[in-house]
């Protein structure tokens, strides 16, 4: 019956960061948790430093997920690009290990044979195609962001579209960092459909600081938050029936 | 485990090389590179049953995905739906393992040169074709996805337009998995990208308005809609199927079938025109057979002068032999 949910964080940022714990830690903290981290690298005419493109690459490796660097313009196509290759990946894992309590350690999908890999893949693609997803996306609006902030709408209502096309279910939230007081402030709580975030993006107020790292604790917080609100209400769905 | 999406990481191989498969150990020898996508690199090659096209990728996930796809096509009888899958197998090039498919070589031309070429009349009767097999591809149960010109090809002759790269195509009821913006309808704001036969339709009034538009264009103004039905609207390239395009466009075409009649009926409403057309032609025509008339008539005077010149010269010489004696 329960077919387990993808749950993953996707990173919008412009630059490195320069505030709080190192984003790459708390990357390998969320891939301990179950969480995928993908990251864009957002650039403009000028290209992004090296260090930034460092990070970028460094925090999706040790989250397990995705990351490309692109320019504002095809941001939109990039991000849902993203989103669903992190979400292949993933359950490649899966399946991955699966294979190997099966075929022994050491054999991955690309020791198979192709026609037998061809139905792994299948299955794979089955998955993705059905499981619920939750994501939680990470804007950065530090002020070399603020030009850029309504491409990422558009990209985000993109993403929307993308994957409310599946038969899965989808659940999103949206942060912003910096926030005004705090290093992240939420924008919209957990929603199947990204329909009004217009709204919420004019709030955007950019500083200086780029916290990546704390940003991302606030994310994974905010899945925790999810996980222990939903047992709560299964709890009480509970007394319910045994109270009639 | 990491995977990057970057087009830098497209496989180049230089031409002669000979690929031998780790899995079915046939070779295959590289002639040249036929398109590039963003899934992977396609080229000609050489093997033992002759020309056949390669597609090597950098992703065996994806790679797999397409061949999966490629394979449900041969099962649907008769109909070619897409190139025939040949086999699948890796490719070790000493660095890494290079997944690649093999498939049939379809030999065309791309659809614009085509039509530059032969005259943009061809450019409805194409269509017609590319419904019919969207239509049987939408009978078994697919939808094509990334439908753009670069993803058909005109084969021939006679000319007949075949679908090429199958990485967008999906099963119906689920996801667009791969497509390009200026094609799809979820960026136009015109509808979601679940894979039902409006979403190949859509695609199809867009690659008509790309054969108007070469350089494309990009989203404007907060009314997509209204953009798309002016740019059609200011070529007299399109304004035959303006009312089809429209149609296609707002998703009112539940099949592939219904889109094709119309555009055939607007082919019939072109020909009164063009009949019209015609007649001013053979205004045209009869006035320059007037004008050789005129140059016959002309003729026929000058070998009348002739004659009296020859006449008179002989009378003149008549005269002289007559005071001659």
């Amino acid at each position: 019956m329960e077919k387990g949910t993808l749950r993953q964080i996707l990173l919008l940022t412009d630059g490195c960061s320069n505030e709080g714990e190192d984003p790459v830690a708390i990357a390998a903290l969320a891939r301990e948790q179950g969480i995928t981290v993908n990251v864009i690298g957002i650039l403009d005419d000028s290209a992004m430093g090296e260090k930034g493109l460092k990070e970028v690459e460094e925090i999706a490796m040790s989250g397990g997920g995705v990351h490309q660097v692109v320019y504002t313009k095809q941001l939109a196509h990039t991000v849902q690009m993203v989103t669903r290759k992190g979400m292949t990946q993933t359950l490649q894992g899966v399946v991955n290990k699966e294979l190997q309590s099966i075929l022994g350690h050491g054999q991955e999908m690309e020791d198979l044979p192709p026609e037998k890999r061809g139905q792994v893949m299948e299955v794979v693609d089955e998955l993705g195609e059905t499981i619920d997803l939750e994501v939680c996306i990470l804007i950065d609006t530090s002020a070399s962001m603020q030009r850029k902030l309504t491409t990422v709408e558009d990209a985000i209502l993109d993403l929307s579209i993308s994957l409310n096309s599946r038969i899965g279910n989808n659940e999103f939230s949206l942060y912003a960092f910096p926030g005004k007081r705090k290093p992240l402030d939420e924008l919209l709580d957990w929603t199947p459909h990204l329909k009004n975030i217009h709204k919420v993006f004019p709030k955007l107020s950019s500083g200086g600081i780029t916290p990546t790292g704390p940003a991302l604790k606030g994310a994974l917080e905010a899945f925790n938050q999810k996980r222990s609100k939903r047992r709560l209400l299964h709890d009480e769905s509970y007394f319910e029936e045994s109270g009639s | 485990m990491m995977n990057h999406i970057s087009k830098n990481q497209a496989v180049s191989i230089r031409p002669g090389t000979v690929i031998t498969g780790k899995w079915h150990k046939k070779d295959y020898q590289i002639i040249k590179e036929l398109g590039y996508g963003a899934l992977g690199t396609v080229y000609l090659a050489d093997s033992l049953t002759g020309p056949v096209a390669v597609k090597f990728g950098h992703d065996s996930m994806a790679i797999t995905s397409e061949v999966n796809v490629l394979k449900h096509f041969s099962k649907v009888q008769g109909q070619a739906l897409g190139p025939s899958l040949i086999e699948m197998d890796d490719w070790m090039n000493g660095i890494k393992t290079v997944p690649f498919y093999v498939m049939e070589y379809i030999k065309g031309e791309p659809l614009f040169r085509f039509l530059s070429r032969r005259g943009t009349e061809w450019l409805g009767i194409l269509m017609i074709q590319l419904l019919k097999d969207l239509e049987n591809l939408h009978h078994a149960g697919w939808v094509f996805g990334d439908l753009k010109p670069d993803n058909v090809l005109v084969a021939g002759p006679p000319p007949k337009i075949r679908l090429l790269d199958v990485g967008g195509t999906t099963l119906i009821g689920r996801s667009i998995k791969e497509y390009t913006e200026f094609f799809d309808r979820g960026y136009w704001g015109l509808g979601d990208r679940k894979a039902e036969a409006s979403y190949d339709l859509f695609a199809v009034a867009m690659v008509m308005i790309n054969a108007a538009y070469p350089q494309r264009f990009e989203k404007r103004s907060s009314d997509p809609y209204a953009n798309l039905k002016k740019a059609i609207e200011q070529k007299d390239l399109l304004l035959p199927y303006r009312n089809v395009m429209l149609n296609a466009l707002k998703g009112t075409y539940q099949s592939a079938g219904e889109m094709r009649e119309d555009l055939v009926g607007s082919l019939y409403k072109d020909n009164k025109k063009k009949k019209a057309v015609q007649t001013n032609q053979h205004a045209v025509t009869s006035r320059t057979v007037r004008k050789k008339n005129l140059k016959q008539k002309r003729s026929k005077k000058y070998s009348i002068l002739e004659t009296i010149v020859l006449f008179t010269f002989l009378l003149a010489v008549y005269v002289i032999y007559l005071f001659g004696q």
